[in-house]
């Protein structure tokens, strides 16, 4: 009963945000306000954590900014402040959380690009 | 308008509001709730309001507390809560549902805090505890001194020290109500309420605002 109410309230899954996977290089498209314009921003990085939770469910996205600056940054998958969500390309990895690209630089930051065959789930 | 509802905690989650911003909110399946007496001054020296909550079935009520119930109309109820008022203006056999709550106003939300069983100073009270170096041993996390030497010679009433923790009745103040769901007898206010999931909680107007 008390997981249906809590269902009841969820927001609904956005439909621009595929399935997410860590070490996905991929694209997050940020609705932002700036005073009553609405423009869209791109987020481009490497998704480092993927939370579940349902409604609660977050990804983390890490990308290196000017001067080789890492940042990274957590989105909530529901929010309606997301426009889309696009895949550039997967990474063979080992862990679910990828915590350890925080310590690397350079070549040593890179990850094996995974190929997935498409028609194997379709 | 009487104000009161008693309800169950469901549990914490999200809503994103208007502007996309996520508010963190507690769910509370609330009512509905019957008016099983009302009292009075005449009678009882004061005024409040009793409600019932969660019907359930007569076997589980003692005979007393069915024929309480049977003489407002109201079906077998499993919790009965008082809610003081200055003015009820609510008939008994009343319905009391979260319409009569609204988006934006404010509550406040009395429930059971989680027990925490016999906790130390550290944790009940926020004690700094001992020294964690230079010498010192089996002193992390002592409660220090109960009080002064010959003069009192004893420990102050109500000096506080490791005992049990938690399973207490709290109060939230001024909780905003973000959702009203009279279909699904849902209620969601900001932030958190006392107590654990499916935990009773009473829902009355902020007192204060």
């Amino acid at each position: 009963m008390s997981a249906e109410l809590l269902k009841a309230v969820a927001a609904p899954k956005n439909p621009n945000i595929p399935e997410i996977q860590p070490g996905d290089i991929v694209s997050v498209y940020l609705r932002i306000k700036e005073g009553n314009r609405e423009r869209v921003q791109e987020f481009r990085g490497t998704v480092i954590r993927v939370r579940g939770g349902g409604n609660d469910a977050t990804f983390t996205v890490r990308r290196i900014a000017s001067h080789g600056i890492g940042v990274e940054r957590t989105f909530l998958t529901r929010s309606p402040r997301i426009e889309k969500v696009t895949v550039h390309r997967h990474s063979k990895v080992r862990r679910a959380r990828l915590y350890f690209l925080r310590e690397r630089q350079g070549k040593k930051a890179r990850l094996k690009e995974k190929f997935i065959r498409r028609d194997a789930n379709q | 308008m009487f104000k009161g509802l008693i309800g169950k905690k469901i549990g914490m989650t999200q809503i994103f509001d208007e502007n996309g911003a996520a508010i963190p909110v507690t769910l509370i399946e609330a009512g509905p709730c019957y008016v099983t007496q009302v009292r009075r001054p005449e009678k009882d020296g004061y005024t409040a309001v009793q409600l019932g909550f969660q019907e359930v079935s007569p076997k589980r009520l003692t005979g007393g507390q069915l024929g309480h119930l049977k003489k407002v109309g109201v079906p077998p109820l499993r919790y009965l809560r008082e809610f003081r008022v200055k003015d009820p203006d609510v008939q008994e056999g009343d319905t009391v549902t979260v319409e009569r709550f609204a988006v934006g106003e404010r509550v406040d939300v009395t429930g059971t805090s989680k027990g925490r069983g016999f906790q130390g100073g550290v944790k009940r009270h926020g004690f700094g505890g001992g020294p964690k170096t230079h010498g010192q041993s089996d002193r992390w996390r002592a409660p220090g001194s109960r009080g002064a030497g010959s003069t009192p010679g004893r420990t102050m009433k109500g000096s506080r020290g490791p005992g049990h923790m938690g399973h207490a009745r709290v109060t939230v103040m001024g909780l905003e109500v973000v959702l009203v769901d009279p279909e699904r007898n849902l209620l969601a206010v900001k932030g958190g309420v006392p107590g654990p999931k499916g935990g009773l909680v009473l829902i009355r107007e902020a007192r204060k605002n």
